[in-house]
């Protein structure tokens, strides 16, 4: 037996002001056949899921800092607990924002250096791709991927030790670059330090992106190189058949 | 009784501020070029419970630590006093 008896589950968080949450069920129901579950902020019961997503928005109003608030929500009691078990989570955004603010990956997001709320298309370099394999099976090393960026606090910030540790542990797994595949300061949309996009913890379980996999999924919204992600998640769920391995 | 904390949250020396430069470059636009630095930052007002001033000292600490500001990017200073006009209010005689 290789497949999963059952269609993949996902859970995704939904905090008032999160505003993702339609696009990633629309992508996992419509596009991937999976079975998807919104979980209210107040709850707790995730569901049994294989995998976690925080969606992009603005949780809580982004009040006092972006993600702030939100991890004090009983739902991310949840997340954090499913995390620390190994099971795939995915934070894009707004989501990326709350796992750094919960503690579950480093650093902070800041206001963009320009100023202005960015929303574009974008390129990405794939880096390190087996750090995150639930993710980014699919895709590898040195990868261009396009998907749109929405966001007005996306500059990716922490210490120099911090940066060089994560660069170490190859755990940088998205940078901004140009078409070409080239880290120049004119494609960072954001001043985020090193360039970076998205980065994994160390577990490689967690996932957090400043863009959006989910608006990308269909050829018809432009591209669908967000797609692969979630068959990333889709092919690491059928090597994994049994429930208990299927966690990092 | 009632305390009085003003809370001052700043970025971290070395984080860029870019609603700092922004400022900055207004104030300049404005005649005012001897400008060299402006750093933004959050004032927060707080008014709260405890028994005395150690009390509150650590309560606001812990309050600035767990949540106020985030150690990877800010800092947290603040003022704390006794609200005497609550404190006398409460004193008044019925």
């Amino acid at each position: 037996m290789t497949l999963l008896a059952r269609r993949p589950r996902v859970a995704i968080a939904v905090f008032p002001g999160t505003w993702s949450e339609r696009d990633f069920a629309h992508v996992a129901e419509s596009i991937l056949g999976w079975e998807a579950r919104m979980v209210w902020h107040t709850e707790t019961d995730l569901g049994d899921p294989d995998a976690v997503v925080l969606p992009g928005g603005f949780a809580h109003g982004d009040h006092l800092r972006t993600g702030a608030i939100a991890r004090f929500s009983p739902v991310m009691r949840s997340v954090e607990a499913f995390a620390q078990a190994g099971g795939p989570v995915i934070g894009s955004c707004n989501g990326f924002q709350v796992l750094t603010e919960a503690g579950i990956l480093p650093g902070a997001l800041m206001r963009n250096d320009h100023l202005q709320f960015r929303c574009d298309w974008q390129w990405l370099r794939v880096e390190q791709p087996s750090a995150a394999a639930a993710w980014l099976g699919d895709l590898a090393e040195g990868d261009l991927i396009r998907l749109p960026i929405s966001h007005g606090e996306g500059r990716y910030v922490a210490d120099p030790a911090t940066l060089d540790a994560l660069e170490a542990d190859g755990r940088v797994v998205l940078r901004y670059v140009d078409a070409s595949g080239r880290r120049v300061p004119e494609a960072n949309p954001n001043g985020s330090e090193r360039g970076i996009a998205g980065i994994v913890n160390a577990r490689g379980n967690v996932l957090g992106l400043m863009p959006h996999p989910e608006r990308a999924s269909e050829a018809e919204l432009g591209g669908s190189d967000g797609l692969r992600l979630f068959r990333s998640l889709e092919g690491w769920l059928h090597d994994q058949p049994a429930a208990a391995e299927r966690r990092l | 009784m009632r305390w009085i904390a003003e809370v001052l949250v700043a970025l971290r020396p070395g984080i860029a501020d870019p609603e700092g430069q922004t400022i900055g470059s207004g104030l300049r636009s404005l005649g005012y070029e001897s400008v060299s630095e402006v750093r933004s930052g959050k004032l927060m007002r707080i008014a709260f419970e405890a028994d005395d001033s150690a009390a509150a000292e650590q309560a606001i600490g812990e309050m600035c630590r767990r949540l106020l500001a985030n150690p990877v990017m800010e800092t947290a200073s603040w003022e704390l006093r006794a609200d005497e006009q609550m404190d006398a209010e409460e004193a008044r005689p019925s």
